[in-house]
């Protein structure tokens, strides 16, 4: 199955190899017509109605900015309903340096997001710390506070990098599976787990 | 002006004077320094009613602050050292109630060196949580993160805060203050709220929907740049200058290198002057344009936001094409520049100065005139000058209130002395004010592209500089006008490829100090009003 | 004209045929239900795709065009995903208001559906109050947007809530005194009798200056009704996150979303119906081949395009002004609205009176 969007062909794509492999692990047990079916429309959906949350840290969210703005023009993908709320978002570009005291902040608004959420790490700050990786104050990378789907790496990123980092997100929402399956959400379920948060018990 | 140290001298015989860099230096014991900051602010004739910064330092035996001064009437600048031998538990006296903007300015050194300050009525940590264990800055800090782990876990808040009073009889004693009264009403607004543009918290303190008080919070975005530099070469650390004000990468560029030459006596080509300044120009007419965007979509008038956009991505362009990146230039370098203008750069300029003045004129008719824009910033966030300079509000900001601090004109460096320009002063103050100096400097900096564009001078763009850059012992102060005000960066050196002490003046940090005297008494709109026409970057001001 | 009764009263006929008079009244009662429910839900999606696409114009912008033919197919994506997002249980909450609100405001917008005159024919029921009628449903809305800012337990969605209740409760002074002023020169309450009345001229030109002054106060106060900007203060996104409904999520905060558009076509189909009329197509006396040519145009299109033109100019409003402050919104209302409608109203019983108008 070839996963790609409108005006977009396979070949163009980096990293064809994960996807096939991520789609062969979904379909591994088959998948029932209906069901299938059902699955389809959602996934459609889901994959067209990216909203992001408006969240910055540093530079990379001017260059959020500058994405939404008429050059580079989220809007025509449908990602321009910016949601200051995370209860309302479907995923964190998260734009910038995270540093310690920022942390349980970052935490708290993942954790408020609903699900289905992700999380587009963008820059090299939130893939690894960036330049500031020696700092007493930063934190190394995101990957250890919430699970991440995309790295889009850049310092920062060009908008169009970021087009195609949420259109990579846009793609793997493609695959996923609804109802039973296996599911992204599993890992992130493995991920809270190894990764509890402190005082909740649900 | 010989008359300043003379005065001083006698005024106060014990204390010590030299001149570093050009400018008059003052040492004064601990128990002296509050009378001589009372004669420097003053006495009629010194006048030094603006501080500039408090550089906190660990010379490894003492620790100590060097606090820059100037005089807003004649642009004098003096600097002051006050050390403490005591390390455990070290004390000088607190100048807040002379210099207001020193408060901040002290819990800053507190949260870096474990100085604490008496008579300060808010000795809090400020970019570090309450439960840091160490002062980062200090040469003997462990920085072992398994003491300061990196914690999901809400960080333990603290409704009170610590002052030290000397009693009557000498004694130091330490009381505890209630940062709010028992019925405030206390919205959180940040860290991550759309209108505080970036991560920066305000405990505020409403009635209704009345400010009452402002409490602000910051380093959330607290990166550590300061203790970095001192880890590495004087090259690698221009890099870090580029993110702090991302719209004023240029600037501050421009500002390290000028120190950096100035200290190794290395001398540019007239080539690389011009197009410093220019690059200095198109990132400020880029930076005002988005200020202008981000305020009106405060604002609700989030149209604007894509039409000053149009301008942006235009200046972008011709940087993109020089400098090879949208942001994070570092295109400015030790000896000259990274690397020659674009063949087109010419070109590109006076296209965009073409267009410009079209484009003001659109945003002047769609914004400016509108009658609800003006019912929201006319008389909104007044400050007057006095007020500005003891805040230490510089840049448009500080200009909107009548406060002549453009350093450009003040200290001019580079070639700015032989360019034609105005300094655009204002004397409302207030949000409206604000908006119309940054309008009209994007005119006048479009005037210096005008009159630089056709006079690049050949040459190279780059002079030799040692592989291995080592400047002599020595400390230098050198500023610059930032996009939002005066940027300042103060290097100490021992001899070696590192800087000894890097302490960098940014121009945001008081900005957000004044927003709970400005927002006294307003309602919370205007806070965002406010806060949007400071036009304060976070990352600016936590590093 | 086309009258549009004789399908109903086919329908009517046909069911009353072979069902006793309490069935036919219960089918019907269905098909009107799921009939407005498609509509309802139709328009919102139009409404949605429709401001993204005028706002992406207004700022140089391309808008949804991905999805589906110049990105129509947009808002079904969006609803999709929506309906399956998760409803997340908070703690702290008053869980059942937290939960009722949403349905009260969509129910208060839904309610108003029923007494619009869509065309000649098509209305639901035309209850001799019938503007009364509206105006008393629509401020059920403002009681759930109150109960959501309340019950989410935050400082935002409160401070949301309770600007949204004055803001509301202000502005429905003045359209009520807009209404009064319409049904003055109309003489009835019932909306069938009120677009009659304006079979030879449009009231917006039969009753002109007061008609005109209402028609610019009622747009200023609807606007301000359906908490669109300038006067979005109750979700002001710089100033309060995204005001009353930052606590919801997934179709609860749809119902929201949806009932912001749907309020917006309600208001500016009672615009079009007081003061364009309604679902009468443009007649101008003296003028016979022109009103009967006008006459060919469905009355459906006449209304649906009055009310789509007049929402153009409210989110025309909303793109191009900035935000007012709390106390400049109530003092506009209080102190220039309020007024200005009441010597309204007195202007236009005069026209009244002495048969001054067309």
């Amino acid at each position: 199955m070839e996963v790609t969007t409108k005006s977009m062909p396979y070949e163009a794509w980096k990293d064809n190899e994960y996807i096939e492999s991520l789609v062969k692990e979904l379909q591994e047990n088959g998948t029932n017509v209906v069901v299938g079916a059902f699955d389809k429309l959602i996934n459609w959906g889901r994959s067209n109605s990216v909203w992001p949350l408006t969240f910055a840290t540093s530079c990379c969210g001017i260059e959020f900015v500058s994405l939404g703005a008429a050059r580079f023009d989220m809007a025509r993908f449908g990602w321009e309903v910016a949601r200051s709320s995370p209860r309302q978002a479907d995923f964190m570009m998260v734009a910038g340096t995270i540093v310690n005291r920022m942390v349980p902040v970052f935490r708290r608004l993942y954790d408020q997001l609903a699900e289905p959420k992700y999380v587009i790490a963008c820059g090299g700050c939130a893939i690894s710390g960036g330049p500031f990786r020696k700092s007493y104050h930063v934190a190394k990378g995101i990957e250890d506070i919430v699970p991440v789907d995309v790295f889009v790496p850049g310092c920062p990123p060009r908008p169009e990098a970021m087009i195609y980092g949420i259109m990579q997100l846009s793609r793997k929402m493609k695959v996923e599976k609804f109802f039973g399956g296996v599911n992204r959400k599993e890992k992130q379920e493995k991920f809270l787990a190894e990764h509890p948060v402190p005082g909740v018990n649900d | 002006m010989a008359t300043i140290t003379e005065k001083i001298a006698k005024l106060f015989p014990q204390v010590g004077v030299a001149t570093v860099d050009g400018i008059p230096q003052f040492t004064v014991e601990d128990k002296d320094w509050h009378a001589v900051a009372e004669a420097l602010r003053h006495d009629p004739e010194l006048a030094m009613d603006y501080l500039v910064t408090i550089v906190g330092m660990d010379w490894t035996e003492t620790l100590g602050c060097i606090y820059y001064l100037e005089s807003t009437a004649n642009h004098a600048l003096c600097s002051v050292k006050v050390t403490t031998a005591d390390r455990e538990n070290p004390m000088l006296h607190s100048v807040e109630d002379i210099w207001h903007v020193a408060g901040l300015y002290e819990r800053e050194v507190y949260d870096f060196f474990g100085i604490i300050f008496i008579g300060n009525p808010d000795m809090r940590r400020l970019f570090l949580s309450i439960d840091w264990k160490g002062y980062p800055l200090r040469k003997d800090y462990d920085e072992d993160p398994a003491l300061n782990p990196i914690s999901i876990e809400s960080e333990r808040q603290s409704d009170t805060t610590d002052t030290y009073v000397e009693m009557p009889d000498g004694k130091i004693e330490k009381k505890t203050v209630e940062i709010f009264g028992k019925d405030d009403f206390v919205v959180n607004i940040g860290p991550q709220h759309p209108a505080t543009h970036g991560v920066l918290r305000f405990r505020t303190a409403v009635d209704g929907e009345t400010i009452k008080k402002i409490d602000v919070y910051m380093g959330y975005i607290h990166r550590g740049v300061e203790k970095l530099c001192e880890s590495l070469n004087y090259p690698q650390t221009l890099h870090y200058f580029d993110r702090l004000d991302y719209f004023s990468g240029h600037h501050y560029h421009h500002c390290v290198c000028n120190l950096i030459e100035r200290a190794a006596g290395i001398e540019i080509s007239r080539r690389a002057k011009v197009i410093r300044v220019m690059m200095d120009e198109l990132g400020r007419i880029a930076s005002h344009c988005l200020f202008m965007g981000t305020f009106c979509m405060d604002l609700g008038a989030t149209t604007m936001l894509f039409y000053t956009l149009r301008v942006r991505e235009q200046i972008l362009d011709i940087m993109d094409k020089t400098c090879g990146a949208r942001m994070s230039f570092n295109y400015e370098c030790i000896g000259g520049l990274m690397a020659d203008i674009a063949p087109d750069f010419v070109q590109d300029v006076k296209a965009l100065l073409a267009v410009l003045p079209a484009n003001l004129k659109e945003y002047d008719k769609i914004f400016t005139g509108n009658v609800i824009a003006k019912n929201r910033m006319e008389g909104v966030g007044y400050i007057s000058k006095e007020d500005a300079v003891a805040y230490g509000v510089t840049g448009p900001s500080g200009r909107a209130s009548g406060w002549a601090c453009d350093v450009r004109k003040t200290h001019p460096y580079s070639i700015y002395p032989e360019l034609d320009f105005e300094q655009v002063v204002a004397t409302e103050g207030d949000s409206m004010a604000r908006f119309k100096v940054r309008m009209r400097e994007i005119e006048e900096s479009a005037k210096i592209l005008a009159q630089l564009v056709d006079n690049i001078p050949e040459g190279e763009y780059c002079v030799k500089v040692p592989k291995v850059l080592k400047l002599p012992v020595g400390s230098w102060f050198e500023m610059v006008e930032g996009c939002r005000g005066t940027f300042a960066v103060y290097l100490e050196s021992d001899g070696q490829t590192k800087p000894y002490r890097m302490k960098i003046v940014p121009p945001c940090l008081p900005l957000a100090a004044a927003v709970d005297y400005m927002t006294e008494g307003q309602k919370i709109a205007d806070l965002i009003t406010i806060g949007g026409s400071l036009d304060y970057i976070v990352p600016d001001m936590d590093r | 004209m086309q009258d549009l009764s004789f399908i109903t009263d086919w329908i009517h006929n046909t069911l009353r045929s072979f069902l006793p008079g309490w069935a036919t009244v219960t089918v019907e009662c269905l098909f009107i239900g799921v009939g407005l429910l498609l509509v309802y839900a139709l328009l919102a999606l139009f409404y949605i795709y429709y401001e993204r696409k005028i706002c992406a114009a207004f700022q140089c912008r391309l808008g949804p065009n991905r999805v589906g033919p110049w990105g129509l197919l947009q808002s079904f994506a969006d609803m999709f995903k929506m309906l399956i997002k998760e409803l997340i249980s908070l703690n702290h909450v008053d869980k059942f208001l937290f939960a009722l609100a949403p349905y009260l405001v969509i129910i208060a917008s839904m309610m108003a559906f029923a007494v619009l005159p869509w065309g000649n024919g098509l209305q639901v029921v035309d209850f001799n109050i019938g503007i009364f009628f509206l105006i008393a449903v629509s401020s059920i809305g403002v009681l759930g947007i109150l109960l959501a800012g309340w019950s989410s337990n935050n400082k935002f969605t409160l401070i949301g809530s309770l600007r949204s209740g004055a803001q509301m409760v202000s502005y429905e002074i003045s359209i009520g005194l807009t209404v009064v002023t319409m049904v003055c020169l109309s003489g009835t309450m019932s909306v069938g009798g009120i677009v009659q009345e304006q079979s030879d001229l449009w009231f917006i030109f039969k009753g002109h200056v007061p008609a005109l002054i209402a028609f610019v106060v009622y747009m200023i106060a609807g606007t301000a009704e359906t908490n669109r900007g300038p006067f979005d203060l109750p979700e002001a996104e710089s100033e309060l996150t995204a005001g009353y409904h930052t606590e919801y999520s997934g179709m609860h905060f749809g119902f929201f979303y949806l009932a912001e558009y749907l309020n917006l076509f309600i208001v500016s189909g009672v615009a079009s119906l007081l003061f364009l009329g309604g679902w009468m197509p443009l007649h101008i006396p003296g003028w016979e081949a022109f009103n009967h040519i006008m006459d060919y145009i469905p009355s459906v299109v006449w209304f649906i395009g009055k009310a789509v033109f007049l929402s153009f100019i409210i989110i025309w409003f909303k793109w191009t002004f900035p935000r007012l402050r709390i106390d400049q919104l109530l003092s506009l209302e209080w102190k220039y609205l309020m007024p200005i409608s009441l010597v309204n109203l007195v202007l236009m019983v005069l026209i009244i009176t002495f048969g001054w108008h067309f």
